[in-house]
């Protein structure tokens, strides 16, 4: 409402701006008509005045003269000017006239303006008195507000104050009270011991025992005297009856102990079995596979140490077993932990299932999805390219924009074939490498582990002449270590099998591809003289991904084996020889 | 169960030789001693005065009989019934009386605790030990009756002195770390010494035999605090309870608090029983009642009050405390092990009407016997894990792991079980009313039924 009242004064004053020209006529209009409503204004004797009065004052409103002075009949009137002039002047009055109406019209509309806005001032004013009251009001409230919180606080100060004062009080008070008792207890012996002299030193009233004849010692030997030697006795009595129970004591800890170390034992068993079973599923997991292979090795090696150790009670190897356990239960529990997520996840249903898998299909995912943006990004690129080119080249023939198109899209399907076997590549890659690297680990494991045991075992020949139980051992872990080596080999060798399919499979269709279409579309180009600027720089690219493959490969194959060679050095033969043969 | 015939007593004086053979009582100046198996007097013996303390010696010889008012103590030999033996402690007064362990000492705490006498029946020679402290439990003799541990007092300090009871000899004495010593107590293996101050301050330190603090412990600061003290038979588990209601149990290895039992008034623990009494009135008639009064000798289970098992949550009577009052009836005044420290009773003096009962192995409430009124003494069975206990009224009540029972006495009179004490077989019990005693003899064979 407001806008629009405000529209229409606006409007008001442009038709108010643009008038007054109108307004100047119509009251120039009214002048003249005034005098002759109320007197003639000509007569026959001033007709030549009212003559010259009259062309002036049409002249002065602009219109063409009615009477020429200049000229022979200077008394006679142009009939057709004045007439013209006459019309003029009516229409100039009718144009007053609308004008005028115009005005009161657009008058009313001001005046109803302006008492809708006195009457929207007035509210407003209403509302401003009302605000201006609620403010007051809230005003005092905060004020009040405000007095109850100081109070409050005086309040909470002064109770402050007295709970300290009180305080001080208390102690004040069991200070005082400590002492008065202190002297009253002084003076309270002092009473005892006066009544103690008093009563011995009375005569008539006198302890005495009576008895008919003295017994016998309950255990029939006859009292001793006090001397060195019972008191010595009664030391050595008193201290044997505490080793007595400290003796006790230890006994039932041994007990306990034994028992306890027993149940460790079982416990570590138990839960070596468990995992080692577990161990095909946890391999699964790609996060978890690197350390528990190598984990798994070490425990079972504690097993075999720990043996000896609670025979032989050795401190360090009591803690390594706790250590070693301690470690196992993280792992079962953290496996217990992600089952129990698995189950409530399965039963949360198929669709949440979805959402919340484990984190190794969320990568896999992110690095699919990663290669799928690569994949846009890189057919942009080639439409961008497209683009352009048809832009420099404004050849408007249908067929050659065909043709480039149909050019375009073989080029970017051929690449988009060549970017997912590189990538396919290069994850193979990656897979050999940690594969790779794992195999290292786990052979420096084994190796230490074979050292360890020959040491052990050679220990054992120098120090038992004939080590019949404590060569079993050794042996046993030897065998252990002996099998997982060779595992690790076929693992090794199994690699660079797939590491030299992989090359021959992968890499061998681009240059075979080169050749065959390369020509192709460069003679076709060349017979329809259509030679774009990037056509000679596609194949160039592709050739250059080509030997980059080549190169990464042959990087790869230098590299790899360098470091196989410092790792089986002198673990296996064969294994070197193997893989030379391969590469 | 069986009930024998009502004797006389006084004083509440009765008790048995520690060889189970012998039953002593005191009517009046007079000390009765029967056979237990019989309950034919054996010996009468007469003293000079009305009775106010009687004890057997540990080799169930000597019985020695105090009365404190005249200071005067008289010692009685059932082998030798013309021997006598009279112990007169003079002007200087006579508090209390005890035997030594060996049963040839007796000692004798004078009036204000001026010191112990020690009289040897043997030389009778005299002894005395100056500056006992007087307290809630001041003198305490190891189990197997070689040492003596005595709180004492001087310069406003707390000392314990050990002694070798053998010969009297003082072993160790060492000032304690106490405000205002309350009690002294040894381990059953005799090698460990709980000391506790008074009530003031929760304080309780442990001793070795050696004299060495082996540890303190404190459960809280500023409010009331050990109200009783208890050692558990195999000296493994030392209970405190105090007036938090609580009873806090110390392991013997590290001397650190291995669990607290709380004595809440609204039980929600769904393991625990919780045995009610209800008192069943015979709304059958009066004729009916009578017909009941005259056969009730004869129908002994026939009970007037029952258990009924009650479903958590329970709620229990709690009488509050006036906080104006000294000693206030608040906090757990009772503490007692089975003797195969497989069970704990304990008694909360604002519910005083309710019996505890809590398993040690597994360290929980086991059940609850919330009774008609208050709870008067309960005992263990020195050989089974069976707790009895009686109210006051004429009623014997008893709980085993089996369950829980409750039984009139069969005498006319209204015999009125004021305290009970176990015969050391297990077989018997000595109910005691406020005149008479009376013998129940358990079923061996078939027990808590």
């Amino acid at each position: 409402m407001p806008e629009s009242s405000l529209e229409d004064i606006c409007s008001s004053s442009v038709e108010c701006r643009t008038s007054p020209l109108r307004r100047f006529s119509q009251s120039s209009l009214q002048l003249h008509k005034n005098p002759y409503s109320l007197s003639t204004f000509c007569t026959e004797h001033n007709v030549q005045e009212c003559l010259s009065h009259i062309s002036q004052e049409v002249s002065s409103l602009g219109l063409p003269p009615v009477w020429a002075e200049s000229g022979s009949s200077s008394s006679e009137m142009d009939v057709v000017a004045v007439l013209n002039c006459m019309y003029d002047l009516i229409q100039l009055h009718r144009r007053g006239l609308r004008t005028l109406e115009n005005m009161e019209v657009e008058q009313l509309k001001a005046s109803s303006n302006v008492d809708y806005l006195q009457l929207t001032s007035t509210r407003l004013k209403e509302q401003l008195e009302v605000s201006k009251r609620e403010n007051t009001g809230l005003l005092e409230r905060e004020r009040q507000l405000q007095l109850k919180v100081k109070s409050l606080q005086n309040c909470l100060k002064n109770e402050k104050d007295e709970v300290q004062k009180l305080q001080n009080i208390i102690a004040s008070r069991a200070s005082q009270y400590n002492h008065e008792m202190k002297r009253k207890e002084r003076e309270f012996n002092k009473l005892k011991e006066r009544l103690n002299q008093l009563l011995v030193d009375r005569k008539e009233k006198k302890q005495a025992i009576d008895v008919l004849n003295n017994i016998g010692r309950a255990d029939g030997r006859r009292s001793l005297w006090k001397t060195e030697k019972t008191e010595a006795k009664h030391e050595g009595e008193m201290y044997k009856t505490l080793l007595s129970d400290y003796d006790t004591r230890q006994r039932e800890l041994l007990l306990e102990n034994a028992e306890l170390k027993k149940v460790l034992q079982q416990m570590k068993k138990d839960i070596v079995s468990i995992l080692s079973s577990k161990k095909p599923m946890l391999k699964d997991d790609k996060h978890q596979d690197g350390c528990t292979q190598a984990d798994l090795e070490e425990d079972e090696e504690f097993i075999d140490s720990s043996k000896e150790t609670v025979e032989l009670y050795c401190v360090h190897a009591r803690e390594k077993l706790t250590n070693s356990i301690r470690l196992q239960w993280r792992r079962l529990k953290s496996h217990v932990e992600r089952l129990d997520s698995q189950a409530s996840l399965a039963q949360m249903g198929e669709s949440k299932n979805a959402d919340a898998v484990s984190r190794e299909t969320h990568e896999e995912e992110m690095d699919r999805l990663k290669l799928e943006i690569q994949q846009c990004k890189d057919f942009i690129q080639t439409q961008q390219q497209l683009l352009q080119q048809q832009l420099s080249a404004p050849c408007d023939e249908e067929t050659a924009s065909l043709l480039s198109n149909c050019y375009m899209l073989q080029e970017k399907e051929r690449l988009g074939e060549e970017w997912k076997t590189l990538e396919e590549q290069r994850k193979i890659f990656e897979r050999e490498r940690r594969n790779f690297t794992e195999a290292a680990i786990r052979l420096s494991h084994e190796r230490k582990a074979f050292e360890e045991d020959r040491a052990t075992w050679l220990k054992h020949q120098f120090l038992n002449l004939s080590p019949f139980a404590d060569s079993k051992k050794p042996q046993m872990s030897k065998s252990k270590s002996a099998f997982l080596i060779s595992d690790a080999k076929a693992c090794a060798v199994s690699a660079p099998e797939r590491l030299v399919k992989c090359p021959s499979d992968t890499i061998s269709p681009t240059p075979r591809r080169a050749p065959l279409t390369t020509p192709l579309t460069s003679d076709l180009y060349r017979t329809l003289c259509l030679i774009p600027e990037n056509s000679s720089t596609k194949p160039k690219r592709k050739t250059e991904h080509g030997a980059s493959i080549e190169e990464s490969s042959v990087v790869f194959n230098g590299n790899l084996p360098a470091q196989l060679k410092e790792w089986d050095d002198d673990s296996s033969h064969k294994l070197t020889r193997e893989k030379k043969s391969s590469i | 169960m069986n009930f024998s015939e009502v004797f006389k007593q006084s004083n509440q004086l009765c008790k048995v030789s520690p060889d189970g053979k012998y039953l002593a009582t005191c009517v009046q100046y007079r000390l009765v001693v029967r056979d237990v198996s019989t309950l034919q007097i054996l010996q009468l013996y007469t003293c000079l005065d009305q009775i106010s303390h009687m004890d057997w010696s540990s080799d169930s010889l000597f019985i020695l009989c105090a009365m404190y008012k005249r200071g005067l103590v008289q010692v009685w030999s059932l082998e030798q019934p013309d021997w006598h033996c009279k112990i007169d402690e003079g002007s200087i007064g006579l508090l209390s009386s005890r035997w030594s362990p060996d049963g040839r000492h007796i000692l004798n705490t004078t009036e204000f605790h001026l010191r112990v006498t020690v009289w040897s029946l043997c030389t009778k020679a005299v002894s005395y030990i100056k500056y006992p402290k007087a307290c809630q439990k001041g003198i305490d003799f190891s189990r197997d009756g070689s040492y003596m541990a005595l709180a004492e007092r001087r310069d406003c300090k707390d000392y314990v002195s050990v002694f070798v009871c053998d010969d009297w000899h003082l072993l160790r004495h060492f000032e304690t770390e106490t405000q205002d010593l309350a009690g002294v107590e040894w381990s059953p293996n005799g090698c460990v010494l709980a000391v506790w101050d008074s009530c003031l301050e929760y304080k309780v330190l442990l001793y070795s035999l050696d004299g060495r603090l082996l540890s303190t412990y404190s459960a809280y600061v500023w409010s009331l605090g050990v109200k009783s003290v208890t050692w558990s038979p195999s000296s493994q588990f030392l209970a405190i309870g105090s007036y938090d209601e609580k009873v806090r149990i110390l392991n013997h290895i590290t001397w650190k608090k291995i669990t607290q039992f709380e004595h809440p008034a609204n039980i929600n623990n769904a393991k625990a029983v919780v045995y009610k009494e209800v008192e069943r009135r015979p709304a059958v008639g009066s004729d009916d009642l009578s017909l009941h009064n005259i056969t009730i000798g004869t129908s002994l289970f026939n009970t007037q009050s029952k258990y009924e098992i009650c479903p958590p949550p329970v709620q229990i009577p709690v009488i509050k405390p006036d906080p104006d009052r000294a000693n206030p009836k608040i906090g757990v005044s009772a503490l007692a092990f089975s003797s195969d420290s497989r069970y704990l009773a304990t008694k909360n003096d604002n519910m005083s009407s309710v019996v505890w009962v809590w398993d040690m192995q597994t360290m929980s409430l086991e059940a609850v016997l919330e009774q008609t009124s208050a709870v008067r003494c309960f005992q263990w069975d020195p050989r089974r894990p069976r707790l009895a206990l009686c109210t006051g009224n004429t009623k014997l009540y008893l709980w085993s792991p089996a369950g829980c029972v409750s039984v009139q006495v069969p005498t006319e009179g209204g015999f009125q079980v004021q305290s009970l004490n176990w015969h050391c077989s297990g077989d018997t019990l000595i109910l005691l009313g406020k005149e008479q005693l009376c013998l129940c003899y358990m079923d061996t064979d078939q027990e808590d039924k």
